[in-house]
């Protein structure tokens, strides 16, 4: 675990509490060294401030996505919708408002850590695409399409049952491993990620749809048909 | 019905009638294109006054002098008549010493008498002369065409009888042919036969036309002053209207939001006053304006950077006392005693931290309402589930009544549920174990969220006060949710960005209501609300009496 945060006071006392839940922790300061120690220490999540003393925590994240596909929590004190899509859209898969509850935090972190499915073989087709659940890959005309997990997972989920339509709390519960209640807005900004590299057209999505007040669907059938809802 | 009322009634309209027409002409009449351009231009109305004042300035006074010119004219016109006449008379006088002998001779004589006198055309113009002599002698002679039957007869008996001149206008034929207005003077002369009679006849059409000719010149100049009196008057008051249209544009680009506006200063005098005062208005304005930008700014800086310069101590204390807390079991009773203490004033040091900030934006105008189409039933739903666990701890049961349809609305799904967990655990708190009741409604326009306890209820007044910052309605009363006085404040924030209502009612014993309104359309303006804020079958006893119905848009009363 690799917590990227410039109050020290904060990082240490993160710091007991991971290690309490039985995990290891390296710390950084600076957004500068930000990379240089991801990449020396390897983690499995990282916990990363956006407000950050020189490369600002949004670069950071960006930079680290292009490196990795592992789970990026952000930290941070702004709340407002501007803010987290801003910090979804560089790549981070979840972000947790200060201050926080210990226990939520490290539900959010196992939560990530779990990574879900078994090793049955199992293919889905949708718009298109071809998904390896198992081999967690998914091409399209035998090119490959470069997701995050969170992003597959998303994908998958919605997948499996095409033309059933998927309440956002539904998919923070499937996908994210959430059963409280959690914030919708992670659920939006993340369908927004999904479509921008699978749909040929994001505006105007025929794979997956958006039905108003209800939730998301995937379209039924593997070609784009001209299924109504918006 | 008798002939009376019938009468009464009849005017009574007809009256009514004539007033509503007349009405409607003024108000046309004002409306008219020449009225409005009255009322809107200076400049308009200052030539037309000109106009209208200076021509009749003009014309009063061009009337007076053409009149006196004209009975100048022919008042000397007459004299010359008159003296031209007694001069003939005169010469008639002498001629008729030498009596001629026989009527032939008379005859003669008063011919060549009458050529000889009417050749003299002196001041008095071209004239006829006509000689009458004593009746029964020989026939009246005339030196040209006109002849006794012009001289009307009054005139003769006039002269007749006094023996004096006499003077009448009369209509004689005219030297340029056609009849016209003539002066006939005429006057007696004794002779031996018997007094001669001489008239004198002046066609007068040159001097009408002259007097006509002066008229016309004296009534053509005037419309040309009257006219160039208002060019005149045109030009002088652009010199003032200029300016001050100018000063009217540049006011209105300065409202509209150009501070750098100024006008151009030209002289000393009042125009140029006016535009120096409001130079220094416009200045005054601008500095202000940029004060007060710089305050909000400074504003909205402290919030942003305050907020995560507090947040993150917050964090790390929230973290240390969460472990300790977890860890309290092997401390000594004193120690886990302060840990447990610590963690539950941490957590009301966080509530309070949070809604300073969030009251804090809505100040500073940083909040953004961030709207979504949500079915509203399902989130209250979702809300009243979730404090379920609070409605057991303070025995109150909760009561939901919302329609199986969803009622769609554009609002923002963090703020909404905020308001929704601070009206159901005031109201849970409040309580005192009676049933809280929740209503949702709504319709096309609007959808409403109605919260009502049996507790304690508001005091008369403080429907108003409990939205205030900090108000405590009762503080000697221990909290158990532990609020920070600014929920509702909150709420009531929250509520006003989305366009809505929030209303409370309340009565000491019977309990109290509090009801969200929103509409259904972000930006939309409420006009009513699907549900009422008053309870409708309360009875004395603080109990509900019958059922609750799920209101619908018609059965809804007032506001």
């Amino acid at each position: 675990m690799l917590v990227i945060d410039d109050d020290e006071a904060l990082s240490e006392m993160l710091g007991i509490v991971l290690r309490s839940e039985g995990f290891e922790a390296a710390f950084v300061s600076s957004g500068d060294r930000a990379l240089r120690t991801f990449r020396e220490f390897h983690p499995d999540l990282v916990l990363l401030d956006l407000m950050l003393p020189g490369l600002n925590g949004l670069d950071v994240c960006t930079l680290l996505r292009e490196e990795s596909s592992i789970p990026i929590i952000m930290l941070t004190a702004k709340s407002d919708t501007v803010d987290v899509v801003l910090g979804l859209e560089s790549g981070a898969d979840d972000y947790v408002v200060k201050p926080f509850r210990p226990k939520e935090l490290v539900a959010r972190v196992r939560a990530r850590l779990r990574r879900g499915g078994g090793e049955d073989p199992e293919t889905l087709s949708v718009g298109g695409l071809e998904i390896d659940v198992p081999g967690h890959t998914v091409t399209r005309d035998g090119e490959a399409v470069a997701l995050t997990p969170l992003e597959f997972d998303l994908l998958v989920c919605l997948a499996r049952r095409p033309g059933f339509v998927f309440s956002r709390d539904a998919l923070l519960e499937e996908v994210w491993g959430y059963r409280h209640q959690a914030d919708t807005r992670l659920v939006n900004v993340h369908i927004q990620r999904l479509r921008a590299k699978i749909e040929g057209d994001p505006d105007n999505p025929t794979i997956i749809q958006t039905v108003r007040g209800v939730g998301y669907k995937a379209t039924a059938g593997p070609a784009p048909g001209t299924a109504p809802g918006g | 019905m008798d002939a009376r009322t019938l009468w009464l009634r009849w005017s009574t309209g007809a009256l009514e009638l004539g007033r509503g027409a007349w009405t409607t002409v003024g108000r046309a009449a004002q409306e008219s294109p020449p009225a409005r351009l009255w009322r809107r231009s200076l400049q308009f109305r200052v030539v037309t006054s000109t106009l209208v004042l200076s021509g009749i300035l003009v014309t009063v006074l061009l009337v007076v002098v053409t009149n006196l010119v004209v009975s100048g004219l022919v008042a000397s016109q007459r004299a010359a008549a008159v003296a031209e006449t007694r001069s003939g008379i005169r010469t008639l006088g002498v001629a008729l010493g030498q009596a001629p002998v026989s009527n032939e001779d008379l005859s003669r004589d008063m011919v060549s008498l009458v050529d000889t006198l009417s050749g003299k055309g002196s001041q008095a113009g071209l004239f006829d002369v006509v000689l009458v002599p004593p009746g029964g002698t020989v026939a009246a002679v005339s030196s040209g065409v006109a002849g006794l039957e012009q001289i009307p007869s009054d005139l003769r008996e006039a002269i007749g009888g006094a023996g004096l001149v006499q003077l009448q206008y009369v209509k004689l034929p005219q030297p340029n042919g056609g009849d016209g207005p003539g002066l006939v003077v005429g006057g007696t002369a004794g002779s031996t036969f018997g007094p001669f009679t001489l008239y004198y006849l002046f066609p007068l059409n040159e001097t009408a036309s002259t007097a006509a000719l002066v008229q016309r010149t004296m009534a053509a100049a005037g419309v040309v002053l009257v006219v160039l009196l208002a060019g005149v008057a045109a030009l002088v008051t652009r010199q003032v209207v200029t300016p001050v249209r100018q000063a009217r544009s540049n006011a209105e680009e300065l409202a509209a939001g150009d501070l750098d506006v100024r006008m151009k200063v030209t002289g000393e005098d009042d125009l140029a006053r006016l535009a120096t005062s409001f130079n220094r208005m416009a200045d005054s304005l601008q500095s202000q304006i940029a004060e007060l930008e710089r305050l909000s700014d400074v504003q909205r800086g402290f919030v942003s950077d305050v907020s995560h310069e507090l947040r993150t101590p917050m964090t790390t204390l929230r973290m240390a006392a969460d472990v300790m807390y977890s860890a309290r079991g092997e401390f000594s009773p004193d120690l886990a005693r302060a840990a447990e203490l610590l963690d539950a004033e941490v957590d009301r040091f966080e509530k309070l931290l949070t809604d300073l900030l969030e009251i804090s934006r809505h100040d500073a105008n940083v909040a953004v309402l961030d709207p979504e189409w949500l079915d509203v039933g399902g989130i209250v739903r979702r809300e009243v589930a979730a404090t379920a666990a609070l409605a057991e701890r303070q025995g109150c049961q909760l009561e939901l009544t919302v329609p199986d349809t969803p009622l769609m609305a554009e609002i923002d799904a963090v703020r909404f549920e905020r308001i929704l967990r601070n009206l159901l655990g005031n109201a849970l708190e409040h309580g005192q174990g009676a049933p809280v009741e929740v209503q949702v409604a709504g319709d096309n326009e609007a959808v409403a969220v109605v919260v009502a306890d049996h507790g304690r209820g508001l005091r008369p007044g403080e429907a108003a006060l409990v939205f205030n910052r900090f108000y405590r309605g009762d503080s000697s009363r221990a909290r158990t949710i532990g609020g920070s006085g600014l929920g509702l404040a909150i709420s009531f924030e929250d509520t006003r960005l989305h366009g809505g209502w929030l209303q409370a009612w309340g009565e000491p014993g019977l309990g109290a209501r509090f009801r969200l309104t929103v509409p259904v359309h972000a930006g939309g303006e409420l006009i009513r609300s699907p549900l009422p804020v008053e309870p409708e079958h309360w009875g004395a006893d603080g109990r509900r009496t019958g059922s609750v119905r799920v209101l619908s848009v018609s059965d809804a009363g007032g506001a």
